[in-house]
């Protein structure tokens, strides 16, 4: 019975995670096919892995693209996780409207937070290119930083702090031993997931990018009218196979917590 | 007193950076979409642009997109709520794992993604093609609100996955034991226990499934076959097609207001503040 | 600690990303279509004048000028369409070009400098690259007997069958022409019963779409696509049941061509570059990689193909392109009206 029940489970889980990862098995099948039309098989080839690699429009946008989404994410870690302990801290009026505004760019529409960053940039006379697009993008990733460390923080309790403190530690050999530690996988998420977010984005990215500064997805966007070229699926291809170890080896430290 | 000082500069120093950002790069850009709604193009006061949701066109437009917004977040929570209980269930100690197999599909370009549900769901597509294989007739999604939904359940789904599933994992094993222990059944103890306990997760899912399905305008133009438009395609239409920035800005104000509402719940449901629930 | 580390390294990193990359070299802007021009042309052009090209491009003409309209980013070179050309020209954002420095522009065509001068009187601004026509690609296996007329498009018989073209004045243009009007009217009465005649077509149509016509003709969705001519010939190398037709009514032609803005920074470079692109090498390289009919008369001389250089589809006859207007923007009134009447058609 209970056997029967965690079968049942284990298949719920694996048909969600199918559903979500269907589309990226698409696109892997696509970059074998020799036809460059997506609904149409013209045959195996490994020709588009080859070309990808000599393409330099696409190579020099995914090192761009790397580095916004790295720098933003860390960037935003930063700031983020500083501005969670303040928040954690607060009194309850400003708390909810801290919030309040933190929810905003997460919430809103992204053509509005591209043309508003846009306009303000303008504004200020800030020149167009990798500050710009790079602003744009901490601003975007900060709410999920602020959100994934929050709840960390107000589950800490105060006390082993204090106790550190008690036992002579300073604030911030207290903070590196005893807070950071507990708050961490709360940072690791709002990293990851303000990572993925700067990835995603075209539209914020569009608006606020000069003319040497491409990103995958303003490259990607503009092929739209000729077709997406099939070494674009290459590139989703080998993203598949690495985000594919990424999870193997997370699941891996999973397994070794769990043993001890 | 002197501590009290130290406390306050400490303060500051953590808040400082991100008050300031916050204001440069939120608060600003916010009032300048608000001039740019509430002006016409010679910078005089109006409300036209935002009346301009009243127009027929664009009414239809939002009781659609509500439509939809409304379905998929259902629906999302319909997939996501047992999933998060049988993810509890695991007691998975490296709940960073979970983070990583529902977030990392989005590394791929969101574009691409929904092209391939287009490959998917058409016609002579990946999943007629099977079920005719199976002897089954083929379905005709593709091109209707049901694509739609589609792919708005796949595109935000991880969203109400995290924050409900963080919600449920923090409920203490003890407190569903002892409500047992006390005489509950198992539905008496998810509806008294489970369920409200969870329910800040939910409502945060619930926002982050329904106002990103508001906005959207990429999903209903590839897989809606560009039949049903959404608010947010008119929305885009006056950025890219109008170039009337005071009109985009007017509607987006009126989507703005479904932002206010949806934070104001938020706020309601999360008595220990700890903002949107995400994870 | 360690978290200071690398934070110097990011901050260092930005720092030489930003300031190393300001190369000596002479730039030039280039703004032109995605997928629009053999990568192997660019690279020979960088060589031969030692000019390091910043090449980016869009997808549509409305995605370039709000690109232009936000003032974001200046280009030495542009490769907008016809009415676009027409409409930046009428608002004083390109400047004329110097004939002098482009001795190149006597391989295009004589037939193709005066279809521009419909948009662009005089050649003063344009100088045509690429250029097609507007038809109906059908599956012949999907529907009876030949198709020659737009009438198709609003016939009951292939309901659910249709993909029609998601642009507001490539949809008008073909109810308009359907009616027998001009493709360039500003009246009303007419553009109102255009807009009747599509909302009408509205329950036959399976999708609207400009980028997904192409899968869609070749995976087979669909019997009946409207279509640009250099797409046609493209789909046609994967599925031999596809035909394309320039319907009898008449038609749109367009001719995409490059411009220099008014706020170019480097004119001789953009001009240079205009020139290589009109040698006949460089435009029969081109046609190859990327299909769409060529205004090179000299390029099309060196087409070795028989079956290319006979193509209808991207040289056609006289009779044909006599059927066919080119679009002329209509000043922002009547696009405003025209996008208000679009709206109401889906």
């Amino acid at each position: 019975m209970v056997k029967a029940g965690n079968a049942l489970k284990k298949l719920y889980i694996g048909l969600i995670i199918f559903f979500l990862y269907a589309p990226i098995l698409v696109l892997l099948v696509l970059s074998f096919n020799k036809s460059r039309f997506r609904n149409h098989w013209g045959g195996f080839t490994l020709e588009w892995y080859r070309s990808l690699f000599s393409n330099d429009e696409v190579m020099s946008a995914l090192w761009t693209t790397l580095l916004i989404a790295l720098i933003a994410a860390f960037l935003a870690s930063v700031i983020g996780t500083a501005a969670a302990f303040a928040i954690n801290k607060m009194k309850k009026v400003p708390k909810a409207m801290f919030l309040g505004i933190t929810n905003i760019p997460m919430l809103n529409a992204d053509i509005v937070t591209a043309i508003s960053l846009m306009l303000l940039f303008m504004a200020l006379g800030f020149s167009f290119g990798f500050f710009s697009v790079l602003l744009a993008h901490i601003t975007f990733s900060i709410p999920y930083v602020v959100l994934s460390v929050l709840p960390k923080l107000s589950q800490m309790s105060r006390s082993n702090y204090e106790a550190a403190l008690d036992l002579g530690a300073t604030p911030f050999q207290a903070f590196r031993k005893v807070v950071f530690p507990e708050i961490l996988p709360g940072v690791l998420s709002g990293f990851m997931l303000a990572f993925t977010m700067s990835l995603d984005d075209f539209i914020i990215t569009w608006f606020t990018t000069s003319p040497d500064i491409h990103t995958l997805s303003t490259v990607i966007y503009a092929m739209q009218r000729r077709g997406i070229h099939p070494e674009i699926y290459a590139l989703s291809s080998l993203m598949f196979i690495v985000i594919v170890i990424l999870l193997i080896l997370c699941g891996r430290t999973q397994n070794k917590i769990q043993k001890k | 007193m002197k501590n009290k000082k130290k406390a306050f500069w400490n303060q500051a120093l953590l808040s400082g950076p991100y008050l300031l950002w916050m204001g440069l790069f939120i608060l600003i850009p916010l009032f300048i979409v608000l001039y740019y709604g509430l002006t016409d193009g010679s910078g005089a006061f109006t409300l036209e642009n935002v009346k301009k949701i009243s127009e027929p066109i664009y009414m239809r437009s939002l009781l659609l997109s509500l439509k939809l917004s409304l379905y998929s977040t259902l629906i999302c929570l319909l997939i996501a709520y047992p999933l998060a209980m049988v993810l509890r269930s695991l007691h998975l100690k490296n709940q960073n794992l979970i983070v990583m197999v529902f977030i990392l599909p989005m590394w791929i370009n969101f574009l691409l993604r929904t092209i391939a549900w287009l490959t998917i769901l058409e016609n002579n597509g990946v999943l007629n093609s099977f079920l005719r294989l199976l002897g089954f007739q083929g379905l005709s999604i593709i091109n209707t609100p049901a694509a739609i939904v589609v792919g708005m359940v796949y595109d935000f789904l991880p969203f109400m996955i995290l924050p409900v599933y963080n919600s449920l994992a923090k409920i203490d094993d003890n407190l569903v034991a002892a409500s047992k222990d006390l005489g509950a059944n198992s539905l008496q103890t998810f509806r008294r226990v489970i369920l409200p306990l969870s329910l800040p997760g939910i409502i945060s899912g619930i926002t982050m499934v329904f106002i990103p399905s508001l906005t959207t305008f990429a999903i209903s133009q590839i897989l809606g076959g560009g039949k049903q438009n959404l608010i947010g395609n008119f929305i885009e239409q006056q950025f890219l097609l109008y170039y009337d920035w005071n009109a985009g800005s007017g509607l987006s104000l009126v989507l703005m207001i479904f932002i206010l509402i949806s934070m104001a719940f938020v706020a309601k449901f999360d008595k220990k503040q700890e903002g949107t629930n995400l994870w | 600690m360690r978290k200071k580390l690398l934070f110097a390294a990011l901050l260092t990193l930005l720092c030489i990303l930003s300031f190393g990359c300001q190369s000596k070299k002479e730039k030039l802007y280039v703004y032109n279509w995605g997928e629009y021009i053999d990568p192997e042309v660019l690279e020979a052009f960088e060589e031969e004048y030692d000019i390091e090209v910043v090449y980016s491009t869009f997808d549509s003409n409305e995605e370039m000028y709000a690109k232009l309209h936000s003032g974001t980013a200046t280009y030495d070179v542009i490769c907008p369409s016809d009415y676009m050309i027409n409409r930046m020209a009428q608002e004083g954002l390109l400047q004329e070009l110097n004939k002098d420095n482009l001795p190149n522009l006597e391989n295009i065509g004589a037939e193709y400098m005066t279809s521009s001068q419909n948009f662009d009187p005089g050649n003063k601004y344009s100088v045509p690259y690429c250029w097609g026509t507007v038809g109906i690609l059908y599956n012949k296996t999907m529907v009876e007997g030949e198709i020659t007329s737009w009438g198709v498009l609003f016939d009951e018989t292939y309901k659910g069958q249709i993909l029609m073209i998601d642009s507001v004045r490539d949809a008008y243009m073909v109810a308009l022409t359907y009616l027998g009007y001009s493709q360039n009217t500003t009246n009303r009465d007419e553009i109102q019963e255009a807009t009747e005649l599509l909302h009408s077509q509205s329950s036959l149509v399976q999708a609207y779409v400009v980028d997904q016509v192409r899968d869609k003709m070749v995976g087979n969705e669909a019997a009946i696509g409207v279509i640009y001519s250099g797409e046609a010939i493209y789909t046609q190398r994967s599925n031999s049941d596809l035909v394309y037709v320039v319907p009898e009514e008449g038609s749109n032609v367009w001719i995409d061509s490059w411009v220099i803005p008014k706020d170019a920074k480097n004119v001789s470079a953009a001009e240079k570059w205009i020139d290589y692109m009109c040698r006949p090498e460089v435009a029969l390289k081109n046609f190859d990689y990327i299909t769409y009919s060529t205004p090179n008369a000299a390029a099309k001389e060196l087409i070795t193909d028989e079956d290319i250089k006979n193509s209808l589809i991207a040289f056609p006859d006289e009779a044909t392109l006599a059927r066919c207007e080119t679009f002329q923007y209509l000043g922002e009134e009547n696009e405003h009206y025209y996008l208000d009447e679009w709206a109401k058609v889906k």
